[in-house]
């Protein structure tokens, strides 16, 4: 099965040259370290900035220069700075081409949780039911089943919902699936990983035609 | 000119009362009003509707209010940094309402500009919605946001001057953008308060006519929550 770093590799295949893209923290935020050669992307960060770069070397962070998750960051040439009204703009007004966001569950009808664990988890949604409520074009990073084993992959949501009719693509640790008209249509494998073991992970409908490929990197 | 300037963070903050509504500035530690908390801190003032994308952490930012209990409900969109907050939060001694990040700075901005309510497809089919009116634009479905409404807003600033307008650094504008002139009455704080006519008037960020009161803050913190750097190859 992927490791996270494998599942943003896969997940920057994704990436469309002239793309803006937001990044969501945790497995997201690697994406930007597999930019595909000969292609241009610029990263929006919501809390106001276009063409953020990477980590900077250590001495020079700077502490008005911060991403969405909170860490120091650098910029690209071009980069711009924005307040937040503007910032959610970009996203409400599809301005963003790309939101690729992780999630705790996804559900057939194309339904996201991936905020509150109720009495445990509790941190708020952030920015998250604005992206996936506006955005164009989701992909969601995530393992496919929790850490108890169980399947994240469902008919119905069971936790507090982020956003409902938004799941497309779906990226895990096992697999590539496409959400069509109340289905999951089962696209590429993992290396190494059967049909039989993504369907036992998977408590949705599954949709499988013909041979599944494994994913090439 | 109309001036705006007052001295300090007492005088500013000299009409602040018990139970008021107060919308705050900042993204994390970023861009927080440091002077103004402080002074809310040391004049004990309780009670405290707080509206503000994040609590700050325990021991700084919001943190600072929330400790000594002075907030009654906040108003946020992310509070995960802050233990005390979630704490606090889970055992019902404040009130909280999560608000999407998106939704909270376009009720600022409403506020801002006259709008009462607006129509924002954000959390329609989630927990945000309940008791929301809602309503279908081309095949959509969208939620009515109400504009927020407030006693104060306190803003921080790169540079302002005594006319009160204000230019942002980097990612420290975020919130303090739409939030100047969304609550009754506006206070900034700047770490450089120059005389008018010494910002340029085409790189100035909020007109001053948003503020009514500017202070020179002084001993800022500016501190990193997570210091993220990458190697030297």
């Amino acid at each position: 099965m992927l490791s996270k770093e494998q599942i943003a590799q896969r997940i920057a295949k994704e990436l469309k040259d002239k793309f803006y893209v937001n990044l969501g923290i945790g497995i997201p935020t690697l994406v930007a370290n597999y930019i595909p050669q000969g292609i241009e992307v610029e990263f929006q960060s919501e809390n106001g900035i276009l063409g953020m770069g990477p980590f900077p070397f250590e001495g020079e962070e700077d502490p008005d220069l911060i991403n969405a998750g909170k860490q120091t960051i650098t910029t690209m040439p071009g980069a711009v700075f924005f307040d937040s009204a503007m910032s959610f703009g970009m996203i409400r007004g599809k301005h963003v081409d790309l939101t690729i966001l992780g999630a705790m569950e996804v559900d057939q009808n194309g339904a996201i949780a991936s905020w509150k664990i109720p009495g445990k988890l509790v941190k708020g949604m952030g920015g998250a039911m604005d992206l996936v409520a506006s955005a164009e074009n989701i992909i969601v990073a995530m393992m496919h089943t929790n850490k108890q084993g169980e399947s994240k992959v469902l008919k119905n949501c069971s936790l507090p919902l982020t956003g409902v009719n938004c799941v497309k693509k779906v990226v895990t640790n096992l697999c590539v699936m496409e959400l069509v008209d109340g289905k999951f249509h089962l696209l590429e494998r993992a290396p190494g990983i059967s049909v039989e073991e993504i369907q036992a992970a998977t408590e949705a409908d599954l949709v499988i035609e013909g041979e599944i490929p494994e994913m090439v990197f | 000119m109309i001036n705006k300037k007052v001295d300090n963070v007492q005088t500013a903050l000299q009409d602040v009362k018990d139970g008021m509504t107060f919308i705050v500035g900042g993204f994390g530690l970023c861009g927080i009003p440091e002077n103004i908390i402080a002074e809310l801190v040391r004049l004990n003032v309780r009670d405290i509707t707080c509206i503000s994308n994040n609590a700050g952490v325990d021991d700084f930012g919001l943190g600072l209010l929330l400790k000594q209990k002075q907030i009654k409900k906040m108003i946020a969109s992310y509070v995960g940094e802050n233990a005390e907050f979630e704490r606090q939060m889970l055992s019902g001694e404040m009130e909280v309402e999560l608000t999407p990040q998106g939704t909270l700075a376009e009720k600022c901005r409403a506020a801002q500009h006259g709008f009462p309510a607006v129509w924002v497809a954000a959390g329609y089919g989630t927990e945000v919605g309940e008791g929301k009116e809602s309503r279908e634009f081309d095949g959509k479905m969208y939620l009515l946001e109400m504009a927020y409404k407030a006693d104060f807003s306190f803003v921080k600033a790169w540079k302002g001057d005594e006319a009160g307008n204000l230019i942002f650094k980097g990612t420290a504008r975020n919130f303090n953008a739409p939030m100047a002139g969304a609550g009754k009455i506006t206070i900034a704080e700047v770490e450089e308060l120059v005389p008018a006519g010494e910002l340029d008037p085409n790189q100035i960020h909020i007109p001053g006519i948003f503020v009514q009161r500017i202070f020179q803050g002084e001993k800022y913190e500016k501190r990193i929550e997570q210091r993220t750097v990458r190697q030297r190859v």
